[in-house]
């Protein structure tokens, strides 16, 4: 187990270091630079000069590189070149937003997926679990910039029971907060119910042909019993996996919900960052959520070594 | 999988290798096994039709494909001319999906539109299987210190979010239809490479691998004959996963503004167009009908790549 651990935490090490490289260089080596933007109407060759000295564009890139990460290791990010607002700021405020969309989008997606395949799964190919089985299939083909529209079009615009935008931090006023927050949710919640019913359903009903399953019947224990302690632990490992890719997804998704809805998160940031070739904000931005994205992985890959000790053998 | 009951099904030749390699009678009885595996697997084909949907959904993409390679022919009005005396008008004869708020034709603009879509996730994927899909084929049957290499490396530019590579790469880069399917197919470079090659790693040491080596074949030939006909199905059940992937990205990327530059018509900007300036209350057709077409046809994909894998029995865990 320890020498395990050891060689995850190394190769989150490398991963980690080859991610600031890539972000660094994603950033430098692309056409464009923020000089353009910065100086506006006074944009000449002088100017230019002076600035790119200035901003300490002039060095070599590794040199850049070296003295960009001795920051971040600091915890300084570096600050926006256009507002002058800290990257750390930004993070800061837009973090609590994406966490709490993917958090409760995950909340609903199992609180629909779980309960739906423990019932379909004891009757597989039966009329319920046809009608589930295709219905979340379809729910696969709903992106959320597919399903944020309706969903605006619907709860917001048609019956109003919703806020079609507008953000109230939860330590504000919570309600407020939760109300505004249960769209942008469901818009993003979709793939991941499809994603985790199909493989929970597929798991459940292979491990109910096993003989401890048989065993526990024999017995004569209830099934509720039987499905929620013998079946469901067991079939558990590959909804954990799922959720851990499913991440990346959910990103992407809170991008377009945020915009959508105007919700102040990290994406919304990112979006404006690059549009204005704001180096330092783009590269803090994309530093933080690779190593977040990272660290969740490795943080479900150490859960699976605790819950299936197999892992660790391989 | 004709290859290894051709080659152990003849007694002969398994007799032959039994005869100069001791292990190698054993293989007999595996090559048995997997033949009457193969038999059951027939068995439950036969009992499972690919269904109504499965032909619908292909009548779908196959509309969607026509319509966007016909485009130009099609007695369609300009997906660009604005008609400001028909202005977010609702379906009529004369505009049969209706207009938008600037009088311009919503099917000519759904029909074009699909193009940006079919391109960017066909075209993306080719690009993911020519160079990852060899790479892998190549890497999991020969191992060795490259192996190692190119999967690690896979496995470090997949830690990384995709989402946030594109972005910054399509708008430093510029936004048209080229470089979006270019950034794409490289996206899809390392995902198709670690499927196919733990695809083709399970096979490299298969009993009929082994044969056909032993009797000579070169490293091009068991490449070719005996790894990519096996590795075909997953292949063509994970390129239609990710082309409906490539779709919802672009998509994502059109609906932020990151995709094909305005005015050329593409399903994520339309739905862009449709959510913008209050327009879900005033026309909510405009948003409607691309949203319903992309959902066709990320469905019909999802539905098609789904039967297959039923069809080719794939383990879900491989994909």
């Amino acid at each position: 187990m320890g020498k395990y651990l050891v060689r995850r935490v190394l190769q989150l090490v490398v991963v980690a270091f080859v991610i600031s490289v890539l972000t660094f260089l994603l950033v430098h080596l692309l056409p464009g630079d923020p000089t353009t933007v910065i100086l506006g109407p006074n944009d000449t060759a002088a100017n230019r000069a002076i600035l790119l000295k200035q901003l300490g564009l002039n060095y070599p890139l590794w040199r850049q590189y070296l003295t960009w990460l001795g920051a971040v290791f600091q915890g300084n990010l570096g600050t926006s070149y256009l507002n002058h607002e800290s990257v750390t700021h930004i993070l800061a405020t837009g973090a609590p937003v994406d966490f709490e969309l993917i958090l409760i989008s995950q909340v609903i997606a199992f609180a629909i997926a779980i309960p739906l395949a423990l019932v379909t799964s004891r009757k597989p190919n039966k009329a319920l679990d046809n009608v589930a089985t295709t219905s979340t299939f379809g729910l696969l083909a709903l992106p959320p910039f597919v399903v944020a529209p309706i969903l605006v079009a619907v709860f917001a615009v048609g019956l109003g029971w919703f806020p079609a935008t507008g953000y109230t931090p939860f330590t504000q006023n919570p309600a407020q907060n939760l109300h505004e927050m249960i769209l942008p949710s469901l818009a993003i919640t979709a793939g991941s119910i499809a994603v985790y019913y199909r493989l929970l359903r597929s798991d459940l009903i292979s491990t109910l042909q096993q003989d401890f399953i048989t065993m526990a019947r024999s017995k004569g224990l209830s099934s509720p019993r039987i499905m929620w302690r013998h079946a469901f632990r067991p079939s558990s490992f590959s909804l954990l996996a799922a959720a851990g890719i499913n991440i990346g997804a959910l990103i992407a998704g809170t991008f377009v919900v945020e915009l959508l809805f105007v919700l102040p998160g990290i994406g919304y940031a990112l979006v404006q960052a690059v549009e204005q070739r704001d180096y330092l904000v783009v590269q803090g931005i994309a530093l933080v959520v690779a190593i977040a994205y990272v660290l969740l992985q490795f943080i479900i890959d150490f859960i699976f070594t605790i819950v299936d000790p197999r892992v660790v053998r391989e | 999988m004709p290859d290894d009951r051709e080659l152990f099904d003849s007694g002969a030749s398994a007799q032959l290798l039994g005869d100069r390699f001791p292990g190698m009678a054993a293989t007999e009885e595996t090559a048995l096994a997997i033949s009457t595996e193969h038999i059951d697997g027939d068995d439950i084909l036969a009992k499972k039709p690919l269904g109504f949907l499965f032909w619908f959904a292909l009548v779908w993409i196959t509309a969607v494909f026509l319509a966007s390679i016909l485009a130009n022919v099609l007695p369609l009005q300009n997906p660009n001319f604005q008609n400001y005396s028909a202005l977010s008008q609702g379906p009529s004869t004369a505009h049969w999906l209706g207009t938008d708020d600037l009088g311009r034709d919503l099917l000519a603009r759904l029909i074009f539109g699909s193009r940006v879509s079919l391109i960017v996730g066909f075209c993306g994927v080719a690009i993911g299987l020519i160079v990852g899909g060899t790479a892998g084929l190549v890497s999991g049957y020969k191992g060795g210190k490259l192996d190692v290499a190119l999967n690690a490396g896979s496995f470090i530019i997949l830690a990384f979010p995709a989402i946030v590579a594109v972005i910054a790469i399509v708008t430093f880069w510029g936004a048209s239809l080229f470089h979006i399917t270019i950034i794409l197919g490289l996206a899809t470079i390392p995902l198709m490479f670690r499927v196919i090659r733990a695809t083709s790693l399970s096979f490299a040491q298969r009993d009929f691998v082994i044969a056909a080596k032993t009797m000579g074949a070169t490293d091009t030939r068991v490449v070719l004959r005996e790894i990519l006909p096996n590795v075909i199905p997953v292949m063509v059940t994970f390129s239609l996963i990710s082309v409906a992937g490539l779709i919802v990205i672009e998509g994502t990327l059109a609906f932020l503004g990151l995709s094909v530059n305005l005015p050329t018509p593409s399903w994520g900007n339309l739905i862009n167009e449709g959510t913008a300036n209050n327009a879900l209350s005033t026309d909510p057709y405009i948003m409607m009908w691309p949203a319903l077409a992309m959902f066709l046809l990320l469905w019909s994909i999802n539905l098609i790549g789904d039967r297959l894998r039923q069809r080719f029995d794939i383990r879900e865990g491989l994909l």
